[in-house]
């Protein structure tokens, strides 16, 4: 996670994700008007639909994406989850969002435990420099999330 | 689509208890959805919504892919060389069209 621990007692990284999205979305708006993106409070609620009310705790996951994004159409991600894979403990899923395109959902990797590793990787889209989160799934019905950011200079998602 | 075409890399032989890596590429547009065309209209979206990889008829990896996965989709994971036998994949389409590879690997 890139955001700084709060410091006053009462707020919660919730709060400064919400506060954050909020920030995001207004500066998204006033730049391209007419188009509506989603933000961290839109992935949250996404991350929420498939995790139910647990809580993701931070660690396990490697998401390797470019720090920087010459073109967003294309972004390298891989992803690797930390897990012996066997019958009793593995990686049931990873979900991959993104805060800053048009829909928060980017991907969901089914593994099992034949897979003898937690790793893949793909291709996404990225309309503009965001946060992507990915959230796995474990066979013992815990959670992680790890997030990292990425500048994109030229946004894919067409338009 | 017409001009889907899979693209797979599998290693021909293994040793038993490795972990190898399977790499597959698709032909598709991945049409988001979010784009317009000349006069303004929305472009349907049409896109692969999901990937599978059997081997030997059983689930061994499979993924939900949303409108942010990019035109001619890529996926590579891995899978641990048990026995051998085939690797059977697909690709369903919006549409619902389904297409389909397979290659085989040798364990030794």
């Amino acid at each position: 996670m890139k955001i700084q621990e709060p410091t006053s007692p009462g707020v919660t990284r919730r709060h400064v994700l919400v506060v954050m999205g909020a920030t995001g979305l207004a500066v998204g708006s006033g730049a391209m008007t007419g188009r509506a993106f989603a933000d961290a409070a839109a992935v949250d609620a996404a991350i929420k639909d498939k995790i139910g009310g647990k809580t993701a705790q931070a660690g396990r996951i490697t998401l390797e994406l470019p720090q920087i994004a010459e073109n967003g159409n294309t972004v390298p991600i891989g992803i690797e989850v930390d897990s012996p894979m066997t019958a009793n403990d593995y990686v049931k899923a990873v979900h991959v969002f993104a805060e800053g395109n048009p829909l928060p959902n980017v991907a969901t990797f089914r593994f099992t435990p034949m897979c003898g590793m937690a790793k893949a990787s793909t291709r996404m889209r990225l309309a503009r420099t965001q946060n992507v989160v990915a959230v796995a799934e474990m066979s013992d019905g815990s959670f992680y999330r790890e997030t990292v950011e990425v500048k994109v200079t030229i946004g894919g998602c067409g338009g | 689509m017409a001009s889907v075409k899979p693209r797979i890399k599998v290693p021909k032989t293994a040793t038993k208890g490795e972990i190898v890596e399977i790499k597959t590429l698709i032909k598709h547009n991945m049409e988001s959805g979010q784009r317009k065309d000349n006069d303004g209209k929305t472009i349907p979206r049409q896109i692969i919504n999901k990937f599978t990889c059997t081997y030997n008829g059983k689930e061994v990896f499979a993924a939900d892919w949303h409108p942010a996965i990019s035109a001619n989709p890529l996926m590579t994971f891995h899978v641990k060389a048990t026995e051998t036998g085939t690797f059977e994949f697909t690709w369903t389409d919006d549409d619902g069209s389904v297409y389909s590879a397979t290659a085989d690997m040798t364990v030794s």
